[in-house]
């Protein structure tokens, strides 16, 4: 029989192999060799060391690569700060043409980079042809827009300096898109490690990119494994680190920048949520599931990996994806005709087996379908686990492999409570037809990314990234700008001078009628308490007269006030409108009294009467400043190719530590406190160390102006004792410190267990009567993270 | 139902050496149900989420070479050649029976190894007016004849005319009737009366097979064509179909993965199979491998056969001969390389 008449029989699909002999031509031009891209230039390893690459779908070496070592991260380093200046200088419009140029040069080697991404990474020519590819373009686009417009949009911004930027192999071009172009638009330049298993379009887009004339040094590739990525990521004279990765590389990375003053955003991982109601579209949201875990092989840090399913569909919806995973077809990565590729290396396929066989061993029922497999290579089939209880490792590990969980709920309630019950906030997806019902839940969702009745979408206008323990920053958007920009009012910041301490100078009182005795206590929960340790504190003046005692908080004492705040949710979401109306109630009953505090102040510190009738005017001022920007502190409504809306929406970081600097005790609280709470946060606050009585005066104001209990919580006390405590809490969301270089590098040391947003100042302080410095959307900015909410409609 | 059903189930018979038969009788017919309008009014279709379905199909599957020509060669065999013209005449109509006769050159056939299977078109698909005539001159190929009915394209004629009229088509030969419906019925949410109106087309029908042409285009939205194919399989079609192709809009990929999921549900609950006809705009070889894609890909092999899809079309027969020519060749062809039909 001819072999058409057994495909007219058969109708099989055959074959569809794209080709790969302009890839192969590339590598045989580099001799398969590469050195790493520096000063516009490849230049070998100093040390001369190299590693092989290899081709997943076959295991076939594909090239050798140079492993960076310090004096190659030392040399890319020079080179990216000695072009930055003049690439700052450059106008908007000059950096905006060579952002286009790299974007047009994307396309006109579109095919080149989609066959060597499928070869290099084992994934899909489809996906690197039809996604990967086309949204690296558009994010060269986008940003070229940026650079056009900077001088404008980011007037009072700078950029951050040199970014080392590490990205992983999942997503080898786009991550490189992600990170290289919002950070060239901006005036920044570059030191980017690509990963191990996948260096070569980095390359490749060196190669293009000097083609293309953008200058030498201003984006710098070096090639290497983790001891390469720990180079940049010590390195001195980097400014800032931009890494996507794991959550445990994350942390590693963030405890060795703690103090180091670099900047830093993080994109980690995910164990993301796909919601399914029993009133959405089920075969829509079965094709959702194959868009979400069969994407790339489920290597993917947003990937859908949680199913969640309302019990009466459950059924339903499981035969169904059951049998949608008949027709996946699983194949060679140039193949036309697939739905996933290879497992991008050996070692990568045996974890996932590991975490597989885990999962089953708890109990999850395993389901994969009996389709044609590849018969060598690093290939792993579709898979569903049901049956997965939230205990199992399969439920709470990201396994960043085809396979995914599920479960199911019976109300929207507990949906989201289950979606939410994670330590990750990457992403999630929302499936109802009901508008009420998936707006409600994607405003719930504790995720950078929600996207209704959709999976996986992504675009350069909108921001991308995760909360909790899958990072912090933003990238693509407007919010993504920030991330490679620094604020030209904090450039010159002195480094603070230490308080002087004031020695106390014991005098007997006389018979006159003394003052009632007042005793300080903490503010937690909306009342006064006794500090746990039921030890106090002098507060002395500089002449060294006790002024009063404060509570010596302890731990406990910050343990309970975060209970307090943390059960005090309802402020996040009590309308804008409220929260304002606080505000400026606090400002009233504070101007009522604005005598006694400009007293209190210069009694503590010392300063003239004018100054500290001054600072409490600033501190008025101040809240009137929140009280205004509370309604008015927006997000966005970015304009991705949609048919439909993504609504950027600022979310608070929820509950916040705060060490108030030992400056201005009045103003140095209200500027910190105000634009937390004035988003929805609630706050725990430690006060100026050594002048905490305009705190603890503090406690009758925001007993009568209607602040919620639990809002906000003060425990006074040493500074560096309490900080540690709260940086280290995992049910602390940010922690703002303020104070010595010490407290800021303890802060981000410990922020780690749970990745915790920091804002801290380096021992540099701002000057809080500066308004330009010291308050509005600077600090509202660190307040909140912006989620993104996909919602494509039509009917 | 499923049970019953699934007894009847046999494997399927090797395509083109049946052609000769009756090609819709190879499945159980769907004998409809009660109508159950719950199902009907809880089926939700996501609009985006369909665009992007359709929108990665022709990335996810693609066919080459001789898997190409063997599919496009399928195709072939689903064609409803049709002619649905105004200006329709006895001769025309012997014209595309001739060519649904023969649709592809022999020589291409036999360079192909499918020179000893018999390829035909599905059907030929005419007015009421050339049944006879197109009954007459298929007689012996196996090749069924369809006509279009009741008050074609509009559906607005008397209920009892369009009743007769399939009575007439099926009275003068026709083995297959493509029904339209009332598009108001639906419209309005009238489903009741939409079901009332096809179990009559489909008793009208007798043994004579019936496709339900929904008019998408008419209907406009996804949920109106969700509901619409539900309630006329309740009620007994046994091929449900896009387009009158005098529409608007005609068949598209969206509507067709719509329509498809529908005729897997209604199969997920009876245990039937229906078939389905997407008509009007598919003209290019490029075209019709998507439509198949996603016939394999969403309902499965079977619905590859003619017994269970057909193909709306006049002019993508042309097209897909100079694809077959070009693939023998490796020379790219010309239409009039081609006898017309």
């Amino acid at each position: 029989m001819s072999s058409v008449a057994e495909y007219f029989d058969e109708m099989s699909y055959g074959p569809a192999p794209e080709a790969d002999t302009e890839a192969r031509a590339w590598l045989e031009r580099h001799k398969s060799t590469f050195g790493h891209f520096i000063n516009g230039a490849f230049i070998p390893s100093a040390s001369g060391g190299q590693f092989d690459t290899f081709e997943p779908a076959t295991g076939a070496r594909l090239a050798k690569l140079a492993v960076g070592d310090r004096a190659d991260v030392d040399k890319a380093v020079a080179a990216a700060r000695k072009a930055q200046t003049s690439w700052a200088k450059l106008s908007g419009h000059a950096r905006a043409r060579h952002l286009y140029a790299l974007a047009r040069m994307i396309q006109r080697h579109a095919r080149l980079i989609a066959v060597i991404e499928a070869l290099d990474n084992g994934k899909p020519i489809r996906e690197t042809r039809d996604i990967d590819v086309p949204l690296a373009a558009r994010h060269f686009y986008h940003h070229a827009g940026w650079a056009q417009i900077q001088e404008t949009e980011f007037a009072d911004h700078v950029p951050v300096g040199v970014v080392g930027q590490i990205i992983p192999w999942n997503f080898p071009f786009l991550m490189l898109a992600w990170k290289v172009a919002p950070a060239l638009a901006l005036g920044n330049t570059v030191v980017l490690k690509p990963a191990e298993f996948t260096s070569l379009t980095a390359l490749l887009f060196a190669e293009l990119a000097a083609m293309a004339g953008l200058p030498a040094g201003v984006l710098n590739i070096v090639t290497g494994e983790g001891e390469t990525g720990a180079l940049i990521v010590d390195h001195a004279d980097i400014d800032k680190i931009a890494f996507t990765g794991s959550t445990e590389v994350g942390r590693i990375i963030r405890e060795r920048t703690a103090g180091s003053g670099k900047s830093l955003t993080l994109e980690l991982g995910g164990k993301s949520p796909f919601i399914v109601f029993d009133d959405a579209d089920i075969d829509g949201a079965v094709e959702g599931v194959v868009d979400a875990i069969w994407f790339n092989q489920g290597q993917v840090c947003c990937a859908g990996s949680r199913l969640l399913v309302q019990e009466g569909i459950a059924d339903l919806f499981h035969e169904r994806l059951k049998r949608r995973m008949l027709t996946l077809r699983v194949g060679p990565p140039l193949d036309k005709c697939i739905d996933m590729g290879a497992i991008v290396a050996p070692v990568q396929l045996s974890r996932i087996k590991t975490l597989v066989g885990k999962g089953i061993a708890e109990g999850a029922v395993l389901h994969q379908a009996e389709i044609e497999m590849p018969k060598s290579g690093s290939f792993y089939p579709p898979t569903l686990l049901s049956n997965v209880q939230p205990t199992s490792i399969v439920a709470t590990e990201e396994i960043f492999g085809p396979v995914a969980v599920s479960m199911t709920f019976r109300t929207p309630e507990e949906a989201i409570q289950l979606a939410n019950h994670t330590r990750y906030g990457l992403a999630a997806s929302v499936w109802s037809e009901t508008i009420g019902l998936a707006l409600h839940v994607a405003a719930k969702l504790a995720a950078g990314v929600v996207w209704v009745n959709a999976t996986n979408l992504f675009d350069a206008a909108a921001g991308f990234g995760g909360k909790r323990e899958s990072g912090f920053g933003r990238e693509g958007g407007r919010e993504g700008c920030f991330e490679y920009l620094k604020p030209k009012a904090w450039l010159n910041r002195k480094p603070r001078n230490a308080p002087v301490e004031f020695q106390l100078k014991p005098v007997t009182g006389d018979f006159s009628l003394s003052a009632i005795d007042r005793t300080a206590k903490l503010f937690i929960g909306g009342k006064q308490a006794r500090p746990d340790g039921n030890y106090s504190r002098s507060v002395l003046s500089p002449e060294g007269k006790p002024l009063g005692e404060v509570g010596e908080g302890n731990r406990k004492d910050i343990r309970n006030a975060v209970a307090a705040a943390r059960a005090a949710s309802g402020w996040a979401t009590a309308t804008a409108h409220n929260r304002a109306q606080i505000l400026y109630y606090i400002a009233e009953n504070l101007s009522g009294r604005s005598t006694e505090f400009a007293e209190r102040i210069g009694a503590m510190t010392g300063v003239s009467a004018a100054n500290a009738r001054a600072e409490v005017e600033a501190s008025i001022s101040r809240l009137f400043t929140y009280g205004a920007w509370a309604d008015k502190y927006e997000g966005a409504i970015h304009t991705p190719p949609l048919r439909g809306v993504t609504l950027a929406i600022p979310e608070p970081n929820g509950v916040a530590g705060v060490i108030c600097p030992p400056e201005v005790p009045l103003l140095g609280f209200i500027s910190l406190v105000a634009p937390l709470i004035a988003v929805g946060n609630r706050v725990v606050v430690v006060p100026s160390e050594p002048y905490p009585l305009a705190a603890t005066d503090f406690y009758s104001i925001l007993e009568t102006s209607d602040v919620p209990a639990g809002v906000v919580n003060i425990v006074t006390g040493s500074s560096t004792e309490l900080a540690k405590t709260l940086a280290a809490h995992n049910d602390v969301d940010a922690v703002w410190a303020f104070g010595t270089p010490e407290l800021s590098t303890q802060v981000e040391k410990l922020s780690v267990g749970n990745l915790k947003r920091t804002f801290v100042d380096y021992g540099k302080a701002i000057d809080w009567m500066d308004a330009s410095a010291a308050e509005g959307v600077l600090f509202l900015r660190r307040a909140v993270d912006v989620k993104n909410i996909w919602i494509p409609y039509g009917e | 139902m499923r049970s019953a059903a699934s007894e009847n189930v046999r494997t399927l018979p090797a395509a083109g050496s049946t052609a000769a038969e009756p090609q819709t009788n190879h499945w159980p017919r769907n004998p409809g149900m009660d109508l159950d309008l719950s199902w009907a009014l809880d089926t939700r279709v996501n609009l985006s989420a369909g665009e992007r379905r359709v929108a990665t199909l022709p990335g996810r599957r693609t066919v080459k070479k001789d898997a190409q020509a063997a599919w496009l060669l399928k195709a072939v065999t689903c064609i409803d050649l049709t002619t649905l013209n105004g200006d329709d005449t006895t001769e025309r109509v012997k014209r595309l029976c001739a060519k649904a006769m023969s649709p592809v050159r022999q020589d291409i056939l036999d360079a192909l190894g499918m020179g000893d299977r018999r390829i035909t078109t599905g059907a030929v698909c005419v007015y009421h007016r050339f049944v006879a005539a197109a009954v007459e001159a298929l007689q012996h190929s196996g090749i069924p004849v369809a006509a279009v009915s009741t008050g074609f394209p509009a559906g607005l004629t008397p209920h009892h005319l369009k009743v007769k009229e399939i009575e007439a088509s099926v009275a003068d030969g026709a083995k297959e009737i493509d029904i339209v419906i009332t598009r108001e019925h639906v419209l309005t949410g009238n489903w009741q009366a939409l079901y009332e109106e096809m179990k009559d087309y489909r008793a009208a029908c007798g043994s004579a097979h019936v496709k339900a042409i929904l008019a998408t285009g008419d209907l406009k939205t996804l949920r109106n064509v969700a509901r619409a194919s539900l309630v006329c399989m309740m009620a007994g079609a046994d091929f449900i179909k896009t387009s009158t192709g005098k529409e608007g809009v005609n068949a598209t990929l969206l509507v067709t993965l719509v329509m498809l999921r529908m005729i897997r549900a209604y199969e997920e609950r009876t245990g039937f199979k229906v078939g389905y006809k997407p008509a009007g705009g598919i003209s290019t070889a490029k075209d019709v491998l998507n439509y198949q894609f996603l016939m394999k890909d969403e309902l499965g092999r079977e619905w590859l056969e003619p017994d269970l899809f057909r193909i709306g079309a006049s002019s993508l027969l042309a097209d897909i001969e100079r694809q077959l020519e070009h693939h023998v060749t490796g020379a790219y062809s010309a239409f009039n390389r081609h006898p017309i039909g």
